[in-house]
């Protein structure tokens, strides 16, 4: 592990990353875990750094997730909403990341609502972009938290059972994961309902099913996508009841497995919807620790990102 | 670098731990108050064999640390790669404690520096003290040890490397020095 290193000035995409560069944010990760632990939870390698987080899209977890990551470093950390910046008249994303440059910041946290919006940032600036999510593209934070709690329960990633479940066609969470976990050898299974399950997934090395039982047979672990109601999946699926009754996750549904399975969300919680309140605050349920872990992992790729050479 | 001078061999380097350990029970009479703290990576080694060595003599476990300076290091933009971050372990309350710091060589000073930050990060100790197996000179901080296993003045083209069994398969301390 000490002889990796990390040379890329962003965090893009899972997809582009080396099983061993996941390792390292993962390993590095680890370290940073204890900081959030202390009583004074900082360490000063980002002092005199700037951190801008960049938001077209609301998010209120993750863009808090990452300040308290960029807080914990010591960096000084700016908040741009889009709705209330000069986005509002029309300044592209280019200028505003160029304008960001002018202003002498470091790392730029960008959540974009176009695909691919991260990469077309980080072409145009010098300074770091991690990628906070991108339309239907990746959010590789996320997913590298997801790894990062499944790491932590099972030690190791290789030959684990991983079942994805919910909008798979829309979620890119559901990218992410799959990038970073078949990258590290965990077998990936994909639940949806045939509208929302892409007809090409498999070509990323992962089992499709619209069959939830199938989906749920070999499962270590079910990683539970909200259903994103803002986007009028009604269109798709009758109603949320319909949802729950056809690929809600209950306890039920659980026992019926007759062994433990570990349950993870990326939030927030559609409580009746793709999951259930018993299932969501029950003993397997790994949400909380997802958060938790999500500071020490952000707090590792702002470490990377800034530190590269 | 090549090797110029074997400055000490395990049983050297046995008996300048044993004495340390009985230095730093001398000065701190109330063992009960007194931690270790080893700087990774060899520090941690050398603290550990500090801590049996205590426990040969007073029959008492002193608690161990493990402290990963990297974070805290004002040289990370100057080095060429960035270093791995390790963990720290720390899992006692350090207010109040006599902290022995253990490292193995004591050169510029600028490690200590960042270990002294880390560890007020975690509380108010009564005490910082310093342990070393080397001090090789050169100071560019105003740092000292309070114990030093042996003190060998160095050029700066040379460097100073502490071997130990638990990693390195071997206990030494030689002296390298610069090709050409």
């Amino acid at each position: 592990m000490d002889n990796i290193k990390w040379t890329k000035k962003d965090l893009l995409a899972l997809s582009e990353l080396s099983k061993e560069e996941i390792e390292l944010i993962l390993e590095t990760a680890s370290s940073f875990k204890e900081i959030s632990t202390r009583e004074i939870k900082k360490v000063p390698a980002l002092r005199g750094k700037t951190v801008v987080n960049l938001f077209y899209e609301p998010s209120t977890r993750t863009r808090v997730s990452f300040e308290i990551a960029a807080k914990r470093l010591s960096a000084d950390v700016i908040n741009i909403i889009a709705e209330t910046s000069s986005v509002r008249k029309g300044e592209s994303l280019i200028d505003t990341g160029k304008n960001l440059e002018a202003l002498k910041i470091d790392i730029i946290v960008l959540r974009h609502n176009s695909s691919g919006a991260a990469h077309l940032l980080a072409r145009n600036v010098g300074v770091s972009v991690v990628n906070a999510g991108d339309g239907w593209h990746e959010h590789p934070t996320q997913a590298l938290l997801d790894i990062f709690t499944l790491k932590e329960k099972f030690s190791k990633i290789q030959g684990l059972n991983v079942t994805i479940i919910g909008d798979i066609a829309h979620s890119r969470v559901a990218r992410s994961n799959i990038w970073g976990l078949t990258k590290l050898g965990a077998n990936v299974c994909v639940c949806a309902p045939k509208e929302l399950l892409p007809q090409d997934i498999e070509k990323l090395n992962v089992k499709a099913t619209t069959d939830i039982d199938e989906a749920l047979k070999d499962a270590d672990c079910i990683n539970v996508l909200r259903m994103q109601l803002e986007r009028d999946e009604r269109s798709v699926f009758p109603s949320a009841l319909e949802y729950f009754k056809q690929y809600g996750i209950t306890q039920e549904r659980i026992n019926k497995l007759k062994r433990k399975i570990l349950i993870m969300h990326p939030g927030p919680l559609n409580r009746g919807v793709e999951i259930s309140s018993e299932v969501a605050d029950g003993e397997n349920s790994l949400i909380l620790e997802q958060v938790t872990n999500g500071i020490a992992v952000r707090m590792a790729v702002l470490y990377l990102v800034s530190q590269a050479k | 670098m090549r090797e110029k001078a074997k400055i000490m061999d395990k049983e050297a380097i046995r008996r300048t731990l044993l004495r340390l350990a009985h230095e730093i029970l001398e000065r701190n009479k109330i063992i009960e108050n007194l931690c270790l703290v080893g700087i990774r990576t060899r520090g941690v080694y050398l603290a550990q064999r500090l801590k049996e060595y205590i426990y040969e003599i007073e029959k008492k476990i002193v608690p161990l640390g493990i402290l990963d300076i990297t974070l805290y290091r004002d040289d990370l933009t100057l080095i060429a790669h960035q270093p791995v971050v390790h963990k720290t372990e720390i899992d006692f309350d350090i207010t109040g404690k006599d902290i022995i710091l253990v490292d193995d060589v004591l050169y510029t000073g600028r490690t200590i520096r960042c270990a002294l930050d880390a560890l007020i990060d975690f509380g108010r100790p009564k005490t910082i003290q310093l342990a070393v197996l080397i001090d090789r000179g050169h100071r560019e901080l105003p740092i000292r040890a309070d114990y030093v296993g042996k003190n060998i003045p160095t050029s700066q083209k040379e460097s100073v490397e502490v071997r130990l069994e638990e990693i390195d398969k071997e206990d030494a301390v030689l002296i390298l020095e610069k090709d050409g």
